[in-house]
């Protein structure tokens, strides 16, 4: 069990390796861990799930709205369920709000029935078309104008950033090396048997002795690995041309998003989705795990797969969807504004492809749809590793892991008088906006994980999430991480 | 007489508890314990008492006839003062929210409590609004700074500059000193900008008035600020640092959780010429109010408003609420205490709750 962050990469061959720590490498790396083998999880950034999965609308999906018989609807619904136990396993905190789709005109209006029937053909047997008086009742601070809306009951909220670092920490803890820092620049491929000789263990066998391997050259030097999971979420296209294949395209899709203060919790008991029209998808306002109000997210197609920048324009375009939906919301102080790019794809299906020959898997085109369904693509993918060779046998149940709470909904350390007894640390607050105190700071600078960075800090702590955003704290909590910097 | 209840948390009463020892907090206990007011708290959440000054490393601060001093030399006359005036002092103890009227609940390092008073003072202060407060567009890099940031990140004689060049937003007395706090430190400053048509500016720093921030540069660390002047002329300023001063906003977050109504146009709890809330024991002084004003005009709120507390204590039924004192940009000043009392009011409606 390893992390590393710098230096060359270790020698010899791994069995099974995958390409970028999001939410969906991560568990694909965990699932992986069920088995005796040697497996590795290589990231570009410096903390896992710092790309794509970090800046999502933090919501677990039910799968009512997916395009039904596809891969997606199908992986959606199983990974939901999966993700939900796990959660309650994990301490990933999750609250089971439910949504509201608002119809805010007549078009509006007329599309439910037709989601309704399409949540039917996805098994959500429990969404219903409710009047405007009872959204009203239900959500007293929705702006004039409400029609009507449909109830999807089973829509949660969840941490993101929670869940991917529990699929990693699990997957280290049960063996997986995790290196850091590590772009992959190019992948040579060795000599590789016919297609329609790889499922037999005689030339499973016959593959390792003739070293039939993929190495990647990444920025930390050689990785040797006999099977290969492309999890790469806005770059996965360029690792799969890589590899030879050119049968999608990522086409960066932004989406900005504003934070309100705690204070604009109480605006808010659902979330509340768009209705989508031919018009557009509009945008959502939902509380968060972290107790606060979420609004977004634009939808902007782009070609930049950096541009992970705010714009004056599309701040403006939330803050005029947003008073309508919730005219009180503006009034309140903005946390923080960020954008996020999904890996959109010309197709409206996940693109996850078996290349059994090559012992490659791509998980491409996992939208916003990806933290829901993971642990089901998950293992969708390490089923398709098996036909390419890799040998499945004694699984075992990784040892559970207890991911620290950074739920508002649950019990916090600041409010345990148990855990301030037994160490007074969990008393002592630093970051005061979001009581964030010494203890868990420095739990989570020891942890299996540790941030490398004072966002990853702040994804595992909510240290400096606040509203000051580091006025009072940001000097001390810096002064914590650097104090546990050279020891990394 | 301390009581704990299965949840761990400590029952307690005091006669006042004042949240927050800045300048008016302390300025308000010294006031009341001196007077015999019982047992005078104060809560302080960071570590040392003090508040604001204390990380004010320039001159200017008390008021004549007084010699004007640094801000941490205020700061530490300020807490012996109320310390000799018998006023109890707690560091690193939060209020977290409201269990009464006047009930505080609190954590520290010696666990949870509930501390009931028979009047509490919110002299919680004020903050800078951060960036994204502002919806200032761009990436999110390193290197982005409240003022109140930057104070506490430099030791006033450090080595470690913060940056190589900096970029002011603002140019009111505090950016001015945030000026000079990065370049005693080492830090260049290579603008200061303010949407104003005039300011006061420092020798060898350019001010740009009637300018905008329009958007932050850079990945990883800030590589440039995007600036705009209202006549549409535009450019970026390569800097790898930018601090954000002024726009105070009170921290109301007590107030608010406690159901105090807030004054719209400053956001602070709503408070009558005597310093009184809408919630009968309830007082409020200093910038908690209104946004930034002096140490010295804040300590001067919290004197005043010691002489209706101590009246308050003493039986002199709380007013029900006259109306409302409203405050709007740009701002006139702090509610100041008046010799007279608040007259009566002219009918039960409760300020605005905004």
């Amino acid at each position: 069990m390893s992390v590393t962050t710098r230096g060359p990469l270790p020698g010899g061959e791994y069995d099974v390796t995958v390409i970028g720590a999001g939410v969906v490498g991560s568990a694909i790396a965990r699932e992986l861990a069920r088995f005796p083998l040697r497996t590795a999880l290589v990231e570009a950034r410096d903390d896992v799930g710092d790309g794509t999965s970090k800046a999502n609308t933090a919501i677990l999906h039910t799968g009512f709205d997916a395009v039904p018989g596809s891969l997606e609807s199908r992986l959606v619904r199983e990974g939901s369920g999966l993700l939900a136990a796990y959660a309650a396993e994990s301490g990933i905190p999750v609250e089971p709000l439910g949504a509201l789709l608002v119809a805010w005109d007549e078009d509006q209006l007329g599309v439910l029935p037709g989601l309704a029937a399409k949540a039917r053909r996805n098994g959500r047997h429990d969404t219903r078309i409710i009047t405007a008086e009872e959204v009203r009742a239900r959500e007293p601070e929705l702006g004039p104008g409400v029609l009507g809306a449909l109830e999807v009951p089973g829509e949660s909220v969840i941490c993101p950033w929670t869940t991917t670092l529990a699929y990693a920490t699990q997957a280290v803890r049960s063996g997986v090396d995790l290196h850091l820092n590590c772009r992959v620049t190019s992948i040579t491929s060795g000599p590789r048997p016919a297609p329609d000789d790889v499922h037999t263990p005689h030339t499973r066998h016959a593959l390792h002795t003739r070293h039939a391997l993929h190495t990647l050259h990444t920025v930390r030097g050689p990785l040797r690995t006999r099977h290969l999971v492309n999890a790469a979420g806005l770059h996965a296209d360029r690792i799969d041309r890589l590899l030879g294949h050119a049968d999608f395209t990522v086409t960066p899709r932004r989406g900005q998003l504003i934070v309100f203060d705690e204070l604009a919790r109480g605006l808010v008991r659902h979330i509340l989705l768009p209705v989508p029209t031919a018009l557009g998808k509009g945008v959502l306002v939902t509380p968060t795990v972290h107790g606060k109000v979420m609004l977004g997210p634009t939808a902007e197609d782009l070609d930049d797969r950096t541009a992970t920048g705010s714009t004056a324009e599309g701040l403006a375009l939330l803050r005029e969807k947003g008073r309508r939906i919730l005219p009180a919301l503006l009034d309140e102080e903005v946390t923080a504004v960020y954008a996020g790019l999904r890996a959109a794809t010309a197709s409206e299906d996940y693109a996850i492809r078996a290349h059994p020959a090559q012992r490659y898997v791509t998980v491409g085109g996992i939208r916003s749809t990806g933290l829901t369904a993971s642990m089901a693509i998950a293992a969708h993918v390490v089923e398709l590793l098996a036909e390419g060779g890799l040998p499945l046998s004694g699984a075992r149940d990784p040892r559970p892991v207890r991911m620290p709470n950074l739920g508002e909904a649950f019990p916090r350390p600041y409010r345990d008088a148990g855990m301030i007894a037994a160490d007074p640390e969990y008393g002592r607050i630093v970051c005061h906006c979001e009581r964030v105190t010494r203890g868990e700071i420095r739990d989570a600078l020891a942890a299996t994980i540790p941030p490398g960075s004072l966002d990853g800090l702040r994804r595992r702590t909510r240290a400096r999430a606040g509203r000051c955003q580091g006025f009072h704290c940001g000097a001390a909590v810096r002064a914590l991480f650097e104090s546990e910097e050279p020891h990394r | 007489m301390n009581r704990t209840d299965p949840t761990g948390r400590t029952d307690r009463t005091v006669d006042v508890l004042v949240v927050g020892a800045g300048p008016a907090g302390l300025a308000l206990a010294t006031r009341a314990a001196r007077a015999g007011a019982g047992r005078v708290e104060v809560l302080e959440r960071e570590e040392e008492p003090g508040g604001a000054p204390r990380h004010c490393h320039h001159g200017g601060f008390g008021s004549p006839p007084l010699p004007w001093v640094t801000g941490p030399a205020y700061a530490r006359r300020a807490v012996a003062a109320a310390l000799d005036a018998g006023a109890a002092l707690r560091t690193g103890v939060t209020a977290t929210g409201w269990a009464g009227p006047l009930t505080l609940e609190t954590t520290s390092p010696s666990g949870l409590e509930r501390i009931t008073a028979r009047a509490v003072v919110l002299a919680t202060g004020a903050r800078e609004r951060p960036r994204s407060a502002r919806l200032v567009p761009g990436t999110r890099p390193a290197g982005v700074f409240t003022t109140g940031e930057l104070q506490r990140s430099l030791h006033p004689h450090g080595h470690h500059p913060i940056g190589r060049r900096a970029v002011l937003i603002g140019a009111e007395p505090v950016a001015r000193h945030a000026a000079r706090t990065l370049r005693r430190t080492g830090t260049q400053v290579v603008a200061m900008l303010t949407q104003h048509p005039r300011a006061t500016a420092l020798p060898g720093i350019p001010l740009l008035t009637r300018t905008t921030v329009s958007e932050l540069h850079g990945r990883g660390r800030l590589t440039g600020v995007a600036v705009r002047h209202e006549d549409g002329r535009s450019g970026v300023i390569a800097c790898d640092t930018v601090v954000f001063t002024g726009d105070w906003i009170p921290e109301h977050d007590l107030a608010r959780r406690g159901g105090i109504a807030l004054a719209p146009g400053t956001r602070g709890p709503a408070v009558d010429a005597a310093f009184r809330t809408g919630t009968p024991g309830v007082f409020a002084v200093g910038n908690t109010l209104h946004g930034i004003e002096s140490a010295a005009t804040a300590a001067a709120e919290g004197a005043a408003a010691a002489t209706p507390l101590l009246a308050h204590l003493s039986g002199t039924p709380w007013p029900t609420p006259g109306p409302p004192l409203l405050v709007q940009p740009p701002w006139p000043g702090p509610p100041r205490p008046t010799s007279r009392p608040p007259r009566p009011a002219p009918s039960s409606s409760a300020p605005p709750n905004p």
